[in-house]
């Protein structure tokens, strides 16, 4: 079972503070014209940590769940 | 399916008033996330606050909530619990509107212990005033009013309730988003009074003064130096130094106040 996510960016509520790119550990998110943007979405583990620590509610992660994966 | 919080927030005052990196934001969503754990109802919860960036909060939230005065939020929530002792009441403050402008009403809600649930927003700062030096404010850290860098001792909140007679005390902070829920729901459900302190960061207030400029570099710190307690009671005071214990502090069975009260004025069997 390989696990992702869905990375939704509501971007106008974004201030920009960098908490989500800095602790993503899988290096999904990046800042840009100071407002995040999801880089590589592909690469989501869906581990949670820039939705939880997100102060302004702008990240929403959907986890998928996918047998077909498996390798 | 990504947790909802919509249902307990009041979209049309958001997004918050709190700067980019401000860690009340993820307080606010582990607030929501272990009240929604806990099951309890927008009608049975009731979240009062004083004065300050962090009694901002119970705006945005969908319980009975109530903004009042600085530092006496623990004083009205009192009032609350005593008419209606099945409501289950949250008090929320800062570290100044409890420590200094509320720290009575602290030290003697902590002595009553009547069952209220208070939460301590730490950031060190007066955020909201323009970065005055706090109760809370570490000797040697930078403020406004401490530009060659703070001169006084600091309080440590925790310690203090543990003092006064708090029968539930813990302290976690705003990096450690899992332990702050699981703390939160511990210190919802303790019959008597629970404290919890919530390390936090203020990116504009605190953390520019003191080489800690993005909402990040205070989690930074907060992730290096948070030291479970068990590990922080085996250190030396060198090693303590800068370093803050988490997790449950004090935990005591002592009787609680409207229960007590209720006994002596014949409202419940002896």
């Amino acid at each position: 079972m390989k696990r992702s996510g869905i990375v939704t960016i509501k971007c106008e509520w974004c201030k920009g503070c960098g908490v989500c790119a800095h602790f993503c550990p899988a290096d999904v998110l990046e800042m840009h014209e100071f407002k995040v943007r999801a880089k590589s979405p592909e690469k989501c583990t869906a581990c949670m940590m820039c939705e939880m620590r997100c102060p302004d509610f702008a990240i929403t992660v959907e986890v998928v769940e996918r047998a077909d994966e498996q390798k | 399916m990504a947790f909802q919080y919509d249902k307990y927030l009041r979209n049309d005052k958001l997004p918050h008033i709190w700067c980019p990196g401000c860690g009340y934001g993820i307080i606010l969503k582990a607030l929501i996330r272990a009240i929604d754990a806990l099951g309890w109802s927008k009608d049975e919860t009731v979240i009062a606050s004083g004065i300050g960036c962090a009694s901002r909060l119970p705006g945005y939230v969908d319980f009975n909530t109530i903004h009042t005065t600085h530092g006496r939020s623990l004083a009205f929530a009192t009032g609350i619990k005593l008419a209606n002792s099945k409501l289950k009441v949250i008090v929320l403050g800062g570290d100044g509107d409890m420590s200094a402008i509320g720290g009575n009403h602290l030290i003697h809600a902590c002595r009553r212990n009547i069952d209220l649930s208070l939460l301590v927003l730490n950031n060190n700062i007066y955020g909201m005033t323009g970065g005055q030096f706090s109760p809370t404010t570490p000797t040697g850290c930078n403020a406004t009013t401490a530009p060659y860098g703070m001169t006084e001792n600091n309080f440590d909140i925790s310690n203090l309730a543990i003092g006064a007679g708090a029968s539930f005390v813990a302290r976690t902070s705003s990096f450690h988003v899992a332990q702050m829920e699981d703390l939160m729901k511990k210190t919802f459900q303790h019959k008597g009074f629970s404290m919890l302190e919530i390390i936090s960061g203020c990116p504009t207030g605190f953390g520019r003064r003191n080489k800690q400029p993005e909402g990040f570099d205070a989690l930074e710190w907060q992730k290096k130096n948070a030291t479970p307690l068990t590990r922080y009671n085996a250190m030396t005071g060198e090693e303590r130094a800068g370093r803050f214990s988490t997790g449950i502090l004090h935990e005591a069975d002592r009787p609680e106040y409207i229960e007590v009260y209720d006994r002596t004025v014949g409202l419940k069997d002896a």
